[in-house]
């Protein structure tokens, strides 16, 4: 019998969509939460392939903050119709109501917004399991995370209770109110998800692509004036500059890198050869010491 | 800083097309590392993660920082910084869990299982080698072959992994002696042949100052074998090995978009696939053949072990989760019966008798683990009698499961031999097993099939069998209503039997006492007598305290559907004490009497009786008539 060797992606792919199909044969009601990013277009693209020819047996959610990039708006909305699937959007009210942002209200922003969101939109429409993008190489308090990770009925993340994880068997059992997160991709690396977006040919925001775009330098971040809800302080002037984005949220909070990589092979280019990772482009790790485990405790994804 | 072989920058600046594709053709090693706290394992680590470049500006300047405040290196890199991860494991400066790393060079993508080296360690490191195709074993030169290096080395090889690396850290603190890197091998060999290690690779390095980590280290030039960085890229992964062995698929989602097709889903275990091929369906043992091999991009002509697949059969076959698509010529075996190693992962300690949740490959049984042959102690590999196993211990057991199951014995697959057992009331996985091989006894006892049959013995009796059962704290008040049920149902001409819980200790069960194990033992007996007198076509009585919801529940598992009707005789603790009819409580206050349900151990109150009586607000003969009423309509 002749002898296939896998390779990485192949075995990373195949472990993926194990995972996936294991929620759906076991979660009451599953959903996948999908930020319009390249982790979350690699794992709508697994989902697309776990499940063909159905459609993914779940829907999309995204916790929107309203403060997303114009372009990321646009392709939420084509991919989830391509894939078949739902959109749910959903978006905290009283966050609205007091019009919380990233400009007034510093780290309130993503408490409102996306922790307490997303807490919110699970309880309302009661999913019991959500699929997250997050990968164990981002961070370091997440390469500890489990595949499935068990949340309270508050959702909290306890992590010196979780539930030891053995060879390929997912225990999914828990109590009504209870509720898992699952990540799928856990196990790979940025530069896995690049090559497999090469690969596969997946569609992905333009903004991972250099062009000239409007900007402004802030405390180092090189920031993206996206809409006209940008508060320019006196004096203060977009310049265009030739950036791309190697992570993607709230775009008052992401910083961009200067360059003019505008290929896939060229963006991969210039990672393999950069000097900074991924997550510095983000103001959020920056608030404190171990700031993710604290948020993660708390609900945040 | 980095040796030119792992330093590609050249490559990806002048043609990144000829690196992408060069780098989709890398195979991925999975491997973990053990050692104590002090061998130097997260230092090795984070030299891997260096040495191949995984590490960015950024992180590397934190790092510098951290290692000058919080380091133990002095004014050098501490490279463990890098891979100690929670907040409250920095402070107390150990790992307390399993975290993964990742780290990938020309040839191979790397994730490394890396677990801590203290008392929840076997649970740890289980967990990790259970994923690893590999494992590296360190050894700090100065201590050389220790306890914990048999502990390791023992749970290695338990876990099934053929690829082990002796790594002898630390060499350059005992000046790159060859004579101390001999005398460690030698002892390493006579141990690991003692527990049935076939071969191992042994190497002389230094973590902290990096020899013979990415290339041949002059301190070391009597030592003429690999480095570990190249032996990880070049050595063999048993995964391909398993794509030789027949094909076998545990079903894991049936896929039908619509009612023209049925695909079934899966990660294949071993063997390959091709339309065409001849399988079988296990249990159920029908026979089709593969029809389509289903993909997004397209129908596939073959897949193999390791890859997740859809495939269709010809034919319209039963088929569903947790049944196991094999090759028709080479099906697996199907048992209920099964001798496991058990490694105990959980604060509360193993139940013999009681019902848990097992879950193999993609299927969830319920199953007993009776009590263990011998428990394994981990630092000597010796054998001693165990009556149950607790957190990090490991015996040898016998399981029965609820139904017959198709698996493989562990040493031939880890998918369709290796299960987690699932506490059925907390949900929390309690222990991971291994199944050694069936017991034959589940062919060999046939259910001797009778010509008067249950419904003959009810009929004749006019009546349909049931088993009331009254649950509640001692002095509730259950033989009182028992007894008044019974009186009033043999008034109705219903033939019907009471077994009460102190009677019943005076013979059946006199065997037993009242730790928990005995508990469960207790209530399984009288549940199974209770099922063959349902057979005769009785209505049967129990008034038993019978504390855990477990073994209720599992008594209602072995009766036929709506045959049971679980009674909760609800009285507050405060109204049983005061009645205290034998003077059990006040023994039991004053320490008298052990594990007395409600003092000393827990009564689990039944969340969806059939009927709950509160006989703070009803006698016993209005409780008798309540039950009357829903078991007669």
């Amino acid at each position: 019998m002749s002898v296939k060797t896998l390779t990485h992606l192949q075995r990373l792919e195949a472990e993926s969509i194990h995972i996936l199909r294991e929620v759906a044969a076991e979660a009451q009601k599953p959903v996948m939460l999908y930020s319009v990013g390249k982790d979350s277009a690699v794992m709508l693209h697994l989902a697309k392939k776990a499940f063909y020819p159905s459609p993914p047996p779940f829907p999309l959610l995204h916790v929107d903050t309203t403060w997303k990039f114009q372009d990321m708006y646009k392709l939420r909305d084509k991919a989830a119709a391509d894939a078949g699937m739902e959109l749910l959007v959903y978006q905290n009210p009283e966050a609205k109501e007091k019009g919380i942002n990233p400009f007034d209200h510093g780290s309130l922003h993503t408490d409102m917004w996306k922790t307490e969101g997303l807490k919110q939109a699970l309880d309302l429409y009661g999913f019991d399991a959500a699929f997250g993008g997050a990968r164990r190489d981002e961070e370091k308090s997440r390469a500890k995370e489990r595949v499935f990770s068990f949340r309270s009925a508050n959702h909290r993340w306890d992590p010196k209770n979780q539930r030891p994880e053995l060879w390929r068997l997912y225990n999914a059992r828990k109590a009504k109110g209870e509720s898992m997160r699952v990540f799928p991709i856990s196990n790979w690396t940025e530069l896995d998800i690049w090559q497999y977006i090469h690969l596969e040919g997946i569609e992905i925001v333009p903004l991972y692509f250099s062009a000239p775009r409007p900007t402004v330098v802030r405390d180092g971040l090189v920031l993206m004036v996206d809409d006209h809800r940008f508060p320019l302080k006196d004096g203060e002037e977009p310049v265009m500059r030739s950036i791309r984005f190697r992570t993607l949220g709230c775009y008052p909070l992401t910083g961009a890198v200067e360059s003019e990589a505008k290929t896939l092979p060229e963006v991969i280019q210039e990672m393999l050869l950069t000097t900074t990772s991924e997550r510095q482009g983000r103001a959020i790790d920056h608030d404190q010491a171990a700031s993710m485990e604290k948020k993660k405790q708390e609900g945040y994804f | 800083m980095t040796d030119p072989i792992y330093k590609t920058d050249a490559l990806i600046a002048q043609d990144i097309d000829a690196y992408l594709e060069t780098h989709q053709h890398k195979t991925m090693l999975r491997f973990i590392t053990c050692g104590s706290v002090d061998d130097g394992k997260s230092t090795l680590i984070g030299r891997l993660l260096y040495d191949s470049k995984m590490i960015f500006e950024d992180q590397l300047a934190a790092l510098e920082a951290d290692s000058k405040r919080v380091g133990t290196q002095g004014q050098e890199i501490d490279f463990a910084l890098l891979v100690d991860g929670l907040a409250a494991e920095r402070e107390q400066g150990i790992t307390i869990d399993v975290a993964y790393r990742f780290f990938a060079t020309e040839k191979r993508k790397f994730i490394v299982a890396d677990t801590p080296g203290h008392e929840q360690y076997t649970r740890n490191m289980v967990t990790g080698a259970s994923t690893a195709d590999l494992a590296v074993i360190l050894i700090d030169a100065r201590k050389g072959v220790l306890t914990q290096t048999r502990r390791h080395s023992y749970l290695v090889n338990l876990l099934g992994i053929k690829n082990i690396v002796l790594a002898v850290n630390k060499m350059d603190l005992v000046g790159y002696d060859q004579k101390v890197f001999d005398q460690i091998v030698a002892d390493y060999t006579t141990f690991a042949q003692s527990i049935g290690i076939e071969r191992f690779t042994a190497m002389p390095i230094s973590g902290f100052k990096g020899d013979n980590i990415t290339a041949p280290s002059a301190n070391t030039p009597w030592y003429t074998g690999p480095s570990l960085l190249p032996y990880l890229e070049e050595v063999e992964v048993d995964a391909t090995t398993d794509q030789e062995k027949p094909f076998r698929l545990p079903v894991q989602w049936v896929n039908r978009p619509n009612l023209d097709f049925r695909g079934f889903a899966g990660m294949i275990a071993s063997g390959a696939v091709r339309p065409g091929d001849e399988v079988r369906v296990l249990p159920s043992g029908k026979t089709s053949t593969v029809a389509r091999i289903v993909a997004l991009e397209g129908d596939r002509d073959v897949a193999v072990a390791g890859e997740s697949v859809t495939i269709t059969l010809a034919d319209e076959i039963d088929c569903s989760r947790g049944q196991v698509i094999v090759a028709a010529k080479a099906p697996l075996e199907v048992a209920d019966q099964f001798e496991a190693s058990i490694v105990w992962m959980d604060e509360h300690e193993m139940v013999p008798g009681r019902a848990y949740w097992l879950k193999i490959g993609t299927q969830t049984v319920s199953a007993s683990i009776a009590q263990p042959k011998y428990e394994v102690n981990v630092n000597t590999q010796e054998h001693l009698a165990a009556k149950t196993l607790d957190l990090n211990s490991i015996g040898v057991a016998n399981i029965t499961t609820d139904r017959e199951i198709p698996f493989a014995p562990y040493a031939e697959s880890r998918d369709l031999g290796g299960f987690i057992l699932i506490d059925k009331m907390t949900n929390a996985t309690v222990a991971a097993g291994i199944i050694h091989f069936s017991l034959r006894r589940a062919s060999n006892i046939h259910w001797q099939a009778t010509d008067i049959t249950r419904e003959h013995h009810a009929s004749m009796k006019h009546q349909k069998p049931a088993v009331v059962w009254l649950t509640g704290l001692s002095g509730s008040g259950k033989s009182t209503i028992g007894n008044a049920l019974e009186k009033k149902l043999a008034r109705m001409n219903r033939h019907t039997f009471l077994l009460d819980g102190d009677n019943v200790r005076h013979g059946l069960n006199k065997d037993l006492g009242f730790t928990e194990a005995d508990r469960v033992e207790n209530v399984r007996r009288v549940g199974e007598v209770a099922k063959l007198m349902t057979d005769a076509g009785l209505i049967v009585i129990t008034a038993f305290i019978s504390p855990f919801r477990s073994e209720r529940d599992m008594v209602r598992g072995m009766m036929q559907p709506g045959e049971f009707v679980e009674v909760f005789v609800d009285t507050p603790l405060s109204v049983a004490e005061e009645r205290d009819v034998k003077g059990l409580y006040a023994k039991a206050r004053s320490g008298q009497l052990k594990n007395f349900t409600g003092i000393d151990s827990p009564y689990e109150a039944p969340e969806s009786p059939e009927i709950r009586i509160d006989t703070t607000a009803l006698t016993a003969d209005e409780a008798a008539d309540a039950i009357i009423a829903r078991l007669i309509p």
